[in-house]
């Protein structure tokens, strides 16, 4: 591995790890059974060197911003790269996002140029809004013959024409703006610097250090900062190589661990969960005799792993579990979201070992990571290196608000000093989340004091930014709120949020209200969906610039009603 | 050459199958992540069951808004 303390930049220190692993297989990307490219760190370097030269002849400058907007694949990580080699400010777009959504995230950024897959900028360019923003150029991937660019060029089309001068960086300086949420409100763009990903690398590194022959399948969205730095900046700096998916089914992952002995691979709640779900089924499958000699190497396995992990004996133990994925799985990290202790407790006891982290889009990738000595599936393990982690304000049961500082906290957020002042004070992040630092320094997680909730699929989802879709209903004044919020409780397992009605005086909630209020939650993304709605007779608080008192309101609502009034939307 | 009432017809069948409910309680208006009761990655796994049955490929991104049986029928109908 090459030594990060000796670079400025991202794109220096991924310069000298592909120069330094240039034999090394660096990309595979597979579509179903197709394997549609496999690159070495020396051919991904060839494959990057056309789009830097298109950077370069459209005069894409030293901190310019360009947005990614694709579905995992190389191409994002040779953009990505060539970005960072001209000296660039990447903006990773989220491709599940409404095309709406991500015109107002493109607008805020101020991006100019847009790297896109073919089907993602044609649903932009059909957009409502999208005549807020003007992009310079837009290089597409994927698009068909014949296909209707609109103004966009083929990647395809870009030439390399010889060497490009690669434009250097400091640590402080912007390398990323990531947005962690906010597109109907208020965008919350994360300034993460060069120091910030260099250092966070160093810090996962040292904790789980990759390898030549480390195969890394990538599934969550590259956007995503798990995958960035796991799938991205760790692998590269390791020489490991990373393997794409262009199908995301659950089926084709499963044949992947197989098909490329998956060494490593990060996930959400919601994949682990199904993966879970697989071998449930599959052991319910097994005949009574099989199954009780499962049950009793699943036993075996468990007390000799009680203290730390055994990998070789799990194998050997319960070899055909760990055959369905591939067999030289090393392990799994998941993050994004809560995960239940009882399926890390399961994978565990299977001898698959399943590091459980916790972080924010404010600190790049992670804060904490488990580190099995021993296993604890009821935290998310201890702070990194160089993480420091701090409860505040704890109450009777030492569960306070988070706060973390060091070398891996955001510069802020984009164009947002007010927020930025309430988010970092004196240098401490204030996470919004609770928990309790056990005995040993490891984080336990109870809930948030923020008005917000986080799917198993790892995606903030702040109530003001989805209340737009409920517009003209026919009601006087409505509000959406976290469920927990409202009636805050000490676990983070099925958030859920609700929106208070409040109906014009004297009427009532009328069916049709409902049936409204109904429709408009359908068209929202399933997992963006309220799950009950409350009716409310008194007037919303709210401040002289008649914005709604969220606080205030959620404090009246708590004192007056219970859970129970909740009714299904 | 199917029509779209067969196509959907089909799916609605195919969706009871791999998710053992009865078909009579399917129709193309349902949400179906509601229905069934199924997440996103269930959802995925639809698609490529459809994909063997109607001999054509699916992008993921295919279902990426859609969360009615109708609207998916006529994404493959569109194929077909």
């Amino acid at each position: 591995m090459i030594n990060l303390k000796d670079y400025e930049s991202l794109g220096g220190a991924l310069r000298a790890a592909i120069s330094h692993w240039a034999r090394e297989t660096c990309l595979i990307e597979a579509d179903r059974e197709r394997e549609n490219c496999r690159l070495t760190y020396r051919q991904f370097d060839e494959s990057t060197r056309p789009v830097v030269h298109a950077l370069n002849a459209f005069g894409f400058g030293s901190g310019e911003r360009a947005a990614i907007l694709m579905t995992n694949q190389s191409k994002w990580l040779i953009a990505a790269y060539a970005i960072f080699f001209r000296g660039g400010v990447l903006v990773p777009l989220d491709y599940k996002m409404t095309p709406v959504e991500q015109v107002q995230l493109l607008r805020h950024s101020g991006a100019k140029t847009l790297f896109a897959e073919y089907y993602l900028w044609r649903a932009i360019t059909r957009a409502a809004n999208f005549a807020d923003i003007t992009l310079d150029h837009v290089i597409v991937t994927d698009a068909p013959a014949g296909g209707e660019l609109a103004g966009a060029t083929r990647w395809e089309s870009l030439q390399d024409s010889g060497d490009t001068e690669f434009v250097s960086r400091s640590r402080g300086d912007a390398a990323c703006i990531v947005y962690s949420s906010g597109t109907g409100g208020r965008p919350k763009g994360c300034i993460l610097t060069h120091d910030n990903y260099l250092e966070q690398c160093m810090a996962l590194t040292k904790l789980y250090p990759f390898r030549p022959g480390v195969r890394y399948l990538s599934i969550l969205p590259t956007n995503h900062a798990i995958d960035f730095m796991v799938g991205f900046i760790g692998p590269f700096v390791c020489g490991a190589a990373v393997v794409h998916l262009r199908t995301l089914r659950p089926e084709y992952i499963r044949e992947a661990f197989t098909r490329y002995r998956i060494t490593h691979v990060s996930v959400v709640p919601l994949v682990l969960k199904n993966l879970e779900r697989g071998l449930h089924q599959r052991f319910a499958e097994l005949s009574t005799p099989r199954r009780f000699l499962l049950n009793q190497l699943i036993r075996l396995n468990r007390a000799l792993t009680q203290r730390k992990p055994h990998p070789q004996i799990s194998r050997a133990l319960l070899r055909d579990v760990h055959k369905a994925f591939g067999g030289e799985l090393e392990g799994m990290f998941v993050g994004g979201a809560f995960t239940e202790p009882a399926t890390l407790q399961f994978f565990y006891d299977l001898g698959i070992l399943v590091a459980n982290g916790y972080g924010c889009t404010e600190v790049g990738t992670a804060l904490t990571l488990s580190d099995f000595l021993p296993f604890r599936p009821d935290t998310v393990g201890k702070p990194l290196p160089g993480v420091q982690l701090r409860i505040v304000e704890p109450d009777g049961d030492k569960i306070g608000e988070v706060v973390v500082r060091g070398h891996t906290v955001m510069a802020g957020y984009l164009d947002d000093a007010e927020l930025t002042a309430e988010t970092i004070r004196n240098g401490w992040l204030h996470t919004g989340d609770l928990g309790r630092l056990d005995d040993d320094g490891r984080l336990q997680l109870f809930g948030r004091r923020r008005n917000m909730i986080v799917t198993s699929e790892g995606k903030n989802i702040y109530p003001e930014d989805i209340e737009n879709a409920f517009e003209g209903l026919a009601v006087k004044e409505f509000c959406v709120f976290a469920a927990n919020y409202l009636w805050p409780q000490h676990e983070l397992a099925g958030e859920k949020l609700v929106i208070v009605l409040h109906p014009e005086s004297g009427q009532e909630i009328t069916d049709a209200v409902v049936t409204t209020a109904s429709g408009s939650n359908r068209r929202l993304p399933a997992y963006k969906r309220v799950s009950g709605y409350l009716a409310w007779e008194r007037d919303f608080p709210r401040t002289a610039s008649m914005k709604i008192k969220r606080d205030v309101l959620a404090e009246d609502i708590r004192s007056q009603l219970t859970r129970e009034s909740l009714a299904p939307l | 050459m199917r029509t779209l009432a067969q196509t959907t017809d089909e799916i609605l069948t195919l969706a009871a199958q791999q998710f053992k409910v009865a078909r009579e309680t399917l129709s193309p208006n349902d949400d179906f992540f509601k229905t069934l009761g199924i997440d996103s990655l269930q959802a995925l796994s639809l698609l490529t069951r459809l994909e063997n049955h109607f001999h054509v490929e699916l992008p993921d991104y295919e279902l990426q808004d859609v969360s009615d049986f109708g609207t998916l029928a006529g994404r493959i109908q569109a194929r077909l």
